[in-house]
């Protein structure tokens, strides 16, 4: 092999970065200059994209197995810690890098046509560059510093980019909530880091995961956790999850960059990354397929009642993120990858299908001048008239996420529910975790037949004069949906399991990643039948899902959402999402709050630095002045009064 | 064999010259007891003289000679002073204050 | 009790008193008057301690010469009545007597102490040192011999006590 590009990896993250340079310049030299920025904010991504594929192409040929680690200099050199900025190219990292860069380089094409119009072109291109150069150095980086730096960049990019019309109070603050939940998740992942390095004396992958069994054995439950608990917070699982559906107030866009295909699968991606730990340690293992369980199940709940279409499949996301723990809980780490990958297509896709549709809507309610919400399915309906290419493709997309064969969802899904039902044979546990994924599949396939019925199908409820103004997105927007209708479609050709022919291709190229790790937890093994059967459930489940959608849901029952009727019952539970912000902030918020304030602020800082330390001292020391000016009375006798005390002293100091 | 009786007669009048100089607030009275006190050491320097030789005796004799100069230019000062502030009370003599 | 011890004691006992008294009249020329008499008996006391010299040079200049400037001073400023409780307050006089007391207390430790063997001269070598010399004598030797340079200084110093004294008591430079 000549010349193979692999050495050239560092472009992959620099060609971003440089795009958010120069988009930053232009955002205060020439800002309005859309057409530069648009060239240059959507070339890096496809030029980034273009090096990552040549370089993978490249570590493919030439053997494709060992990792490769470019160092690049020194980043610290403290004694016995040596961390370097150093990349590293193997299988996992090649996965991520193309999806990162291949999902957002048409994320970046789709918005140029979203948001052409916004005064804040300038500075999304160049945040949204920003972000992607952070991603790819948390997936390419070659130890745990390094990772963590990408870590704390995306959460910063997450945290500009969700509150971008910052001058609306609700958008300022949902970006901080985003950064604060996620500040929590980045406490446990640097005490794991902390403990890691406690006990292997380095940080870099290769080096720790080659000590972990001996050097960690003790502590590796431990670690797992606090690393999982990262995860949580990145990743929005429980009890971390409460920022995603907020985060809904950014461009959808960006939701559909940063909150669908990559950044919220940056937790994922360190489970698959550290299999090795987690295999070591059965119990947290356990715990991560538990949560992601758990999650998919509860977040499928409250997608059941919202109404705004973007809340639907923000916790949609979440549930899907929860199968993928699912998965790598297991061990079946090419699993919970290959449906980060299947997820990544599909969900993009519904993010900015639903991106035309509210692109539309608004388009119609500003020529009509109504205050209407756009993102409410209730003031939808009937749209497949309007927006038949957008219809086809979320149809497409629907199935695929609810997990009908063919379609790349289904393998992906199926893979992970298997691998849960095989683990169940050696510990019952497994089977709840498996039963409950597969109750989120039912209710996946609903609320997403669900969402596809309110907003395309039934009668139109957006108003006489408004649905004349809806149209088709221009093909600047739906030109990326057609390309990830297609990968959502034959994804599944990545990785379709050995039972019905297939190659299980990804499984092989992830062995040499995840081997070290399967070789410590064994998967399960099922016999051909009852895997058939489990296949059969599967498409089951789908079926019953998007024909009970089909059957229960009245159509013409739906009404306009300012007219709409609140909820009731259980229904309002759900659409209250179980309350679980109103719990957090009466237990934890409120009680940090009221510590800040009436303790820390003006009990510790006020009270006692201010008053006692720095007043106090002040006082003190002017009441010792005080005390000396009283000294000085200038009476002779008073002074003699004193010398003579002060030769009483010395005396009875020099006779004792 | 007068050696202990004479310090301490020489103890209790030196307490008396400093318990003097505590109590009173004329200034010439005041320099009375100080010359009182200086008596007292006299009395303690020839005590010692008999045991330990003449020299104590001759530090008597300087004593007085200086004690003669230091009364004279102490009382000059005094005279001074009441030239300008028309008192000898010390209460009243307070410009170093503050 | 010898006639030694008698006038030892009877003449340390009044000084003790004078010395009481001189400190508390309110009126200056008896305290000046009180201290000539406590001067008069230490005098005595130096010639029963084999100082007799020394008493005679307590009475010619003590008594003398410095008391007489006192009692001029005094009377030049025409202090002799006092006024109205030349002592300090109740408070004064306490601090005064408890220092006093505390000073007596620490220094009448120290008359308990003895001369340590050694240094001490075999008792009488005084005496038998002014039988030979003479008392002027037992003191002048030393004086104009070993202690001749401090001598000569004291006379400086008392030159220069003389001019300070003119000087600061003048009226006009």
């Amino acid at each position: 092999m000549t010349a193979s590009a692999v050495p050239l990896i560092w472009l992959v993250p620099a060609l971003p970065l440089a795009g958010f340079v120069v988009n930053g310049a232009l955002l205060f030299a020439a800002p309005g200059a859309k057409r530069a920025v648009s060239a240059i904010g959507v070339g890096v991504l496809l030029l980034a994209f273009a090096v990552a594929l040549a370089a993978v192409l490249g570590y493919a040929g030439a053997g494709g197995g060992a990792p490769e680690v470019f160092t690049y200099w020194s980043w610290m050199a403290v004694d016995k810690l040596q961390v370097a900025f150093a990349l590293q190219v193997d299988p996992l990292s090649c996965v991520m890098i193309l999806v990162v860069t291949g999902v957002g380089a048409l994320i970046h094409v789709f918005s140029v046509g979203y948001m052409y119009e916004d005064p804040g072109y300038a500075r999304y291109f160049a945040y949204l560059n920003l972000f992607v150069f952070f991603m790819l150095i948390l997936v390419l980086g070659a130890s745990f510093p390094v990772m963590f730096v990408g870590w704390e960049g995306v959460g910063l990019c997450s945290y500009l980019l969700i509150g971008f019309w910052f001058g609306e109070k609700a958008n300022a603050d949902a970006g901080k909530k985003a950064f604060v939940v996620n500040r929590i998740g980045d406490f446990g992942f640097l005490i794991a880091m902390f403990l890691i390095y406690q006990n292997v004396g380095s940080l870099d992958f290769n080096a720790v995961f080659a000590a972990a069994p001996a050097a960690l054995a003790g502590v590796v439950t431990a670690v797992c956790l606090f690393l999982f608990l990262g995860c949580t917070g990145k990743s929005a699982q429980i009890p971390l999850y409460t920022w995603l559906p907020d985060a809904m107030a950014g461009p959808t866009p960006v939701s559909a960059l940063i909150h669908a295909a990559t950044m919220v699968t940056a937790g994922v991606y360190l489970v698959a990354r550290c299999n090795v730990l987690f295999a070591m340690s059965p119990v947290a293992s356990s715990v991560v397929a538990g949560v992601g369980a758990l999650t998919a199940l509860f977040a499928a709940t409250i997608a059941l009642q919202q109404w705004d279409i973007k809340k639907v499949l923000a916790y949609s996301t979440v549930s899907q993120l929860g199968y993928m723990f699912l998965g790598v809980g297991t061990g079946a780490y090419a699993a919970g990858i290959f449906h980060l990958a299947t997820h990544a297509f599909f969900k993009a896709l519904l993010f900015l299908g639903s991106g035309s549709v509210i692109h539309a809507m608004h388009h119609a309610y500003h020529a009509t001048h109504s205050h209407e919400d756009a993102q409410d399915m209730r003031n939808m309906g009937g749209l497949k008239r309007w927006l038949p290419v957008t219809t086809v493709l979320m149809w497409v997309a629907t199935l695929a996420i609810a997990g009908v064969p063919p379609l790349s969802g289904f393998f992906s899904k199926d893979e992970i529910l298997g691998a849960a039902f095989a683990r169940g044979q050696a510990q019952g546990i497994w089977y709840l975790y498996w039963a409950m994924g597969l109750a989120a599949a039912l209710l996946t396939a609903f609320y997403m037949t669900r969402l596809m019925l309110y907003t395309f199908h039934g009668p139109n409820r957006t108003g006489e004069k408004e649905s004349g103004h809806l149209r088709e997105a221009p093909w600047m927007m739906t030109g990326p949906l057609v390309v990830l209708g297609v990968l959502a479609a034959v994804g599944g050709a990545l990785n379709v399991p050995a039972i019905v022919g297939g190659g299980a291709r990804l499984e092989r190229w992830l062995a040499p990643v995840t081997s070290a790790g399967a070789a410590l937890l064994p998967a399960g093994e099922v016999s051909p039948g009852t895997e058939w059967t489990l296949l059969g459930v599967a498409v089951l489940i789908a079926a019953a899902g998007i024909v009970g959608a089909f059957r229960l849901l009245d159509l013409n029952a739906l009404v306009p959402a300012r007219s709409a009727p609140a909820e009731t019952g259980f229904a309002r539970v759900l659409a209250r999402k179980w309350y679980v912000d109103e719990i957090y902030d009466a237990a934890i918020v409120r009680p940090v709050v009221w510590l800040s304030r009436r303790v820390l602020w003006q009990g510790v800082d006020q009270g006692a630095v201010d008053g006692a330390g720095v007043n106090g001292l002040a006082r003190a020391a002017r009441a010792l002045g005080w005390l000396g000016s009283r000294l000085q009375t200038g009476e002779v006798g008073f002074y003699v009064v004193l010398f003579v005390a002060g030769v009483v002293v010395v005396l009875r100091a020099a006779l004792r | 064999m007068f050696l202990t009786p004479a310090l301490a007669i020489s103890a209790v009048l030196f307490a008396i010259g400093v318990a003097g100089v505590l109590v009173r607030r004329n200034a010439i009275v005041i320099f009375m007891c100080v010359e009182l006190m200086l008596n007292a050491v006299n009395l303690t320097f020839v005590a010692l003289a008999q045991q330990l030789g003449v020299a104590g005796q001759v530090f008597v004799f300087f004593v007085m000679a200086v004690a003669a100069a230091e009364a004279a230019v102490g009382l000059a000062i005094i005279i001074a002073i009441y030239r300008h502030r028309e008192t000898v009370d010390l209460r009243d003599i307070n410009i170093l204050k503050g | 009790m010898t006639l030694l011890r008698f006038v030892f004691w009877s003449f340390a006992g009044l000084g003790v008193l004078a010395a009481l008294l001189c400190v508390t009249r309110r009126d200056a020329v008896k305290s000046a008057i009180w201290l000539v008499v406590t001067l008069f008996s230490l005098a005595v006391l130096f010639a029963v301690l084999d100082a007799q010299f020394l008493a005679v040079m307590q009475v010619l200049v003590y008594a003398g010469a410095i008391m007489v400037l006192f009692l001029f001073v005094i009377m030049l400023l025409n202090l002799g009545r006092g006024g109205p409780g030349d002592a300090k307050g109740p408070l004064g006089i306490l601090v005064g007597v408890i220092l006093g007391g505390l000073l007596l207390v620490q220094l009448t430790s120290l008359t308990k102490a003895s001369v340590a063997t050694g240094a001490a001269l075999p008792p009488g070598t005084v005496a038998a040192l002014q039988q030979q010399q003479g008392a002027v004598g037992m003191v002048a030797r030393p004086l104009f011999d070993t202690y001749l340079i401090p001598f000569e200084i004291t006379s400086v110093l008392l030159l220069a006590a003389v001019v300070g004294a003119v000087v600061l008591a003048k009226r006009k430079l």
